[in-house]
């Protein structure tokens, strides 16, 4: 099984530096992503609007995924400070915006995560927890399954495979078992059972440097296998596809398979993507407070456009609708196959 | 170095058509109708393939649906299972000729 590494931080790798990351996927010399955006009919690509309000609530993490493009750890300091938390809750109170995404790192490990889940709910928010499973069988995270449901919190929980040896080999030792005994969990509080309101989807990306296959396909599969082997019940399967950033990045120069899967990425461009991009309706706020497109352009340190407000203090969702997205050769892994986003394939 | 297969050579395979364009349209037709998803899904036709591509030991073969497979879903494991699938088969069908050698020497012996 490989071995989890620390975060590329830790290691002080080249690659912890998000402009070399940039500098290395635009050194490729593949189509500029805005040519194939515009071939599709989007010349500039712009937002339609706002219906995530997506938050980073922090790079810290019990985990240290092979493939994660935040470079989270358990060792990361960076966490949302309460002006941006208070400017965030604020902004989505100001709007109209229907769900909240919390992501991370972790996002319970925030020290106001039950806090930010109160708030947005009293606001008649959607909110969504991308929740790594594990978490919550760590003694001070426990409360976490029954706080969750007890908010109507919709689960977002990543597991790449339905097999301990694939899972444990991008997450790391012992992390299946935990998963499995998690989601038993919140099946046991009515967590994916049909009817009970309470949703959880999985969430699974590749485990190496190859696409992902046919979301319904893989569901019904999954549905199958996971009901069959543990007992496990969930409402809907996302698959995505694993973006050349971070962790994963570092994975694919490691194994020579860098220019390979670029070139996957680029042949596998479908232009009926580009209309459902995520990065077309999310806000992304990152912990310091500055606004991306998306999470992806937030761990590249690429912000929102010059003519939008840069950070949450100064941003009004008029102000934000209609921006200009910002792209780099890295948004070919949106775009490739059936699509990709925080909520799966996107056609 | 001088070698009969090359991995890069796959992404040539379509140039079988320039010299039979009709039979080359007719075969990727047939072929992306065998794949597509039927009775049985793509993931099963994929460790099919899998399987069937380690009994003529096609290395292009074996490449491409190894890819295939792993993003249909499958693991290492069952992608494992599928090949000695195949080599159960093989092993098989040598050896069930064996009925046919001992009838023979049970005809010309004493």
């Amino acid at each position: 099984m490989a071995k989890v590494l620390p975060t590329l931080r830790k290691q002080q790798h080249p690659l912890a530096d998000s402009a070399y990351q940039r500098r290395l996927l635009d050194d490729l010399s593949l189509r500029p992503f805005a040519e194939a955006a515009a071939s599709a009919g989007h010349r500039p690509l712009k937002a339609a609007g706002i219906s995530v309000l997506q938050l980073n609530v922090g790079k810290r993490c019990n985990q240290t995924c092979a493939h994660c493009h935040v470079d989270a750890g358990p060792e990361r300091k960076e966490v949302m400070t309460r002006a941006v938390l208070e400017a965030a809750l604020n902004f989505l109170a100001q709007s109209d915006i229907p769900m909240l995404d919390i992501t991370g790192g972790a996002p319970e490990m925030h020290p106001d995560f039950r806090e930010i889940v109160e708030r947005a709910t009293a606001l008649g928010r959607h909110v969504m927890d991308r929740c790594n499973l594990s978490i919550t069988r760590l003694p001070n995270y426990s409360y976490l399954p029954e706080f969750l449901a007890e908010y109507r919190v919709e689960v977002v929980a990543s597991l790449p495979s339905y097999a301990a040896k694939t899972t444990d080999t991008q997450r790391g030792e012992g992390v299946f078992e935990d998963s499995i005994a998690a989601l038993q969990h919140f099946n046991r509080l009515g967590y994916g059972k049909e009817g009970s309101g309470l949703i959880l989807n999985l969430v699974t990306n590749p485990v190496g440097a190859f696409l992902p296959g046919n979301q319904h396909s893989l569901e019904r599969d999954w549905k199958a296998q996971m009901k069959r082997r543990y007992g496990i019940e969930f409402n809907h399967l996302y698959t995505i596809t694993n973006m050349p950033i971070s962790r994963f990045l570092d994975f694919l120069l490691r194994s020579g398979n860098l220019e390979a899967y670029l070139e996957k990425l680029v042949t596998a461009f479908n232009p009926t993507t580009v209309e459902g991009l995520m990065c077309r309706t999310t806000l992304s706020v990152g912990w310091d407070g500055r606004l991306y497109d998306c999470d992806f352009n937030q761990m590249l340190d690429l912000g929102v456009g010059p003519q939008a407000p840069q950070t949450i203090f100064e941003a009004t969702p008029e102000s934000l609708s209609q921006r200009v997205i910002q792209l780099g050769q890295h948004c070919y892994g949106c775009t490739a196959g059936l699509g990709s986003s925080c909520g799966g394939a996107t056609v | 170095m001088d070698t009969y297969y090359h991995p890069k050579d796959l992404a040539h395979f379509p140039d079988i058509g320039k010299d039979a364009p009709e039979l080359w349209q007719k075969f990727l037709a047939w072929y992306n109708a065998v794949f597509a998803e039927g009775a049985l899904s793509e993931r099963e036709k994929a460790l099919i393939a899998l399987a069937v591509a380690h009994t003529v030991q096609c290395p292009y073969c074996i490449d491409a649906y190894s890819t295939a497979c792993l993003e249909k879903g499958s693991d290492i494991e069952q992608m494992t299972e599928a090949i000695h699938v195949a080599a159960a088969i093989r092993g098989g069908s040598s050896l069930v000729h064996g009925v046919q050698m001992r009838n023979h020497v049970d005809k010309v012996s004493m």
